[in-house]
């Protein structure tokens, strides 16, 4: 039997397993010998991945810097989703409030996701770049980078309940909290809103690379007409495969050097971080 | 530069704007653009996220590419007959979905559907027979006239031949209720409406449960006799693991010769809501008989072969149940003392004289629907002599 790609990825949800188990099957079916491995975050993943333990890892933006730190020479982001491009994140306030602008923070306090969300915390506290500000993390899966909504949904709730000032998340959960009910409708404004970020890819370093390009052309020839294929693009919440690229990946850099998250060797410097 | 626009006024994505983008995207094709402009103040901070989970590109904050994801979803999408046209073998990938609705390729197989071919289910009949059976249904308690059991109670004796034919009847209701419960959820949902008449059939003999047990245990009498021989005839019915044999056993032959029996007991019946309750039931499994004649009929008419099979079933449940007694000696006592009406000798003997003209007019009346099947007369009367003698 050849060897097969292995993969790993985090178990932020119950469905990752589901995920995981059709693309094996679907891989398996068109010819690539395929398997995974599941883990609890993602600084293990990364390190996993450096040191050659797992082919390809699916990588957060934030676990794709660390990659790209500790392994400068090698690190590649080979395929990404097509919702993973140009996302931004907001910095909402209730409708009521006083706040118009970064500036009318000062003093004040925002909510934001788990201290490793890239999206409800690095990027949109890179943007406020102000010291002036109290930030209250809202902790919820540490270590998945932000892939559990749990934090950005409690930050969203302590802002309708008027327990923090301002709350940053990603533009999808905004519309998310507004059309459930977690933010009231009209009852939060937008004060500020990031540039264009990428977000998750496919990454490799040192991995085998006959089967890492068997495994992307496999990923960038799924049709999203396919029976077959379409559940588990839904799933992972995708319509379709994209080459990896690095374009979008800066606001990030830039945060994690301003808050001192991983040094310039990747290694983790975040005070107080425990996934 | 833009094919098309579309202004959302103050509707918000968060509140039902993304209907009207759906809309004015619909006609266009893959690759054109849409502006969407609006007062909503986070149009274009969900108008991102919005396009991004569905395939499209948005381009300078407000303008949309469409994407080709919708159309892909759908591309190999079919019609599942029409609302009105049943096909002749339905896909169990259609599941659930209705008749003439269409599609998504993909989604769960239906595995238990395994009645999937029209020839095996389906008759022209069963849109008619389900409209109704549900035009028909009645209200057990106010369709009888229950104070007229209070008025003139039965002697004793008498009131206990009702009760041990109630006593047989419920039991016999019971079985004919489990039988299409088996079959019915085996039964492809493309057959919509015979999968209706069949909840039809099987909340009409709940029903006929409800007002046998009512009426046997008005007068406080414990209920009669259940003989091994009665139950071990309707043990092989519900052991009959094939639907059609299971539909000709049950409602060609059994509920066929009922329609003998409850025409007896309501004709004979020694008191008003006895043969009222009969004269009911009859017009419901009246019913159930036209359902089955039908279905078997067209089934037979696709695979003729299937007369042997069904002639087969007949004899082997005959052999199964040889050393059995059939028919509970107290169950035919009652019917005499039913249809005498008195202890007096001359009632019984015309009681006797009764019962005995009612099992040949049961004979007849199977030989009738066999000959309507397609079996010769001479085949009609061996298959209908061969039928348990506990009538169901």
């Amino acid at each position: 039997m050849s060897r097969p790609l292995l993969l790993g990825a985090v178990a932020y949800d119950p469905k990752v397993v589901t995920i995981w188990d059709g693309f094996r099957t679907w891989l398996g079916k068109n010819g690539l010998p395929f398997d995974y491995i599941l883990y609890s975050n993602y600084e293990r993943q990364v390190l996993d991945l450096v040191a050659g333990r797992i082919d390809v890892a699916w990588n957060s933006p934030l676990a794709w810097v660390r990659t790209a730190r500790l392994a400068p020479d090698t690190a590649r982001a080979v395929v990404m989703r097509d919702t993973d491009r140009d996302l931004s994140s907001v910095i909402v306030v209730r409708s009521d409030s006083a706040v118009f602008g970064i500036d009318d923070l000062a003093g004040l306090v925002i909510g934001t996701g788990a201290v490793d969300s890239p999206q409800a915390t690095l990027i949109p506290l890179a943007m406020l770049h102000r010291g002036d500000v109290l930030v209250q993390h809202f902790e919820v899966g540490v270590g998945l980078h932000g892939d559990h909504i749990g934090g950005e949904r409690a930050a969203a709730r302590a802002l309708a309940a008027g327990e923090v000032d301002a709350a940053c998340m990603i533009d999808s959960n905004h519309l998310l909290f507004s059309s459930e009910g977690t933010l009231p409708p009209g009852g939060t404004r937008v004060i500020a809103r990031t540039d264009p970020y990428d977000h998750c890819n496919m990454s490799v370093c040192r991995s085998h690379t006959s089967l890492v390009d068997a495994f992307v052309a496999l990923l960038l020839a799924m049709d999203y007409g396919d029976a077959s294929v379409r559940p588990l693009l839904d799933l992972e919440g995708l319509t379709k495969w994209l080459p990896g690229r690095l374009s979008g990946y800066a606001q990030l850099e830039a945060a994690v050097d301003m808050f001192g998250f991983y040094d310039a060797k990747g290694e983790v410097t975040a005070v107080g971080y425990q996934p | 530069m833009t094919d098309s626009v579309i202004d959302l006024g103050v509707l918000g994505l968060d509140a039902g704007g993304h209907l009207l983008i759906d809309r004015a995207l619909a006609p266009m094709a893959p690759g054109q653009r849409l502006r969407v402009t609006g007062r909503d103040p986070h149009l274009v901070v969900h108008l991102a996220p919005w396009a991004r989970a569905r395939g499209h590109r948005v381009v300078d904050g407000d303008v949309i590419v469409r994407g080709d994801a919708g159309d892909r979803r759908w591309a190999a999408a079919v019609r599942a007959g029409g609302v009105g046209a049943v096909v002749e073998r339905p896909p169990r990938s259609w599941g659930l979905a209705p008749r003439g609705a269409l599609v998504e390729d993909g989604g769960p197989t239906l595995a238990t559907a395994d009645l999937s071919q029209r020839g095996e289910v389906w008759t022209d009949l069963a849109p008619k027979l389900y409209a109704q059976a549900a035009a028909g249904q009645w209200d057990p308690a106010t369709a009888i006239d229950w104070s007229a059991l209070a008025s003139s109670p039965l002697p004793d004796e008498i009131e206990a031949a009702v009760v041990q034919v109630m006593t047989y009847l419920i039991e016999n209701e019971q079985a004919a209720l489990m039988i299409p419960s088996r079959f019915l959820a085996r039964i492809h949902p493309h057959f919509r409406e015979v999968i209706q008449f069949l909840a039809t059939q099987i909340a009409d003999e709940a029903r006929h449960i409800e007002v046998f047990t009512r009426r046997a245990s008005h007068s406080g009498q414990a209920l009669g006799l259940s003989g091994a021989g009665g139950r071990a005839s309707l043990q092989t019915l519900l052991d009959e693991p094939d639907w059609a044999t299971a539909s000709f056993l049950l409602s060609v032959l059994g509920e066929g010769t009922f329609l003998s029996l409850l025409a007896f007991i309501e004709r004979f019946a020694p008191d008003p809501v006895t043969a009222q309750m009969a004269h009911l039931v009859l017009g419901d499994e009246a019913r159930h008989v036209a359902f089955a004649l039908g279905h078997l009929g067209e089934h037979l008419a696709l695979d003729p072969g299937y007369r042997d099979r069904l002639r087969a079933a007949t004899e082997r449940r005959h052999d199964a149940l040889a050393s059995t007694s059939g028919l509970t000696p107290a169950v035919h006592d009652s019917l005499v003392v039913l249809a005498a009406g008195s202890w007096e000798p001359d009632a019984i003997a015309a009681g006797w004289r009764r019962v005995h003209d009612l099992q040949a007019e049961m004979d007849d009346g199977r030989r009738r629907r066999l000959v309507r099947l397609g079996y010769s007369d001479a085949e009609a009367a061996e298959l209908s002599e061969l039928h348990t003698r506990n009538f169901m």
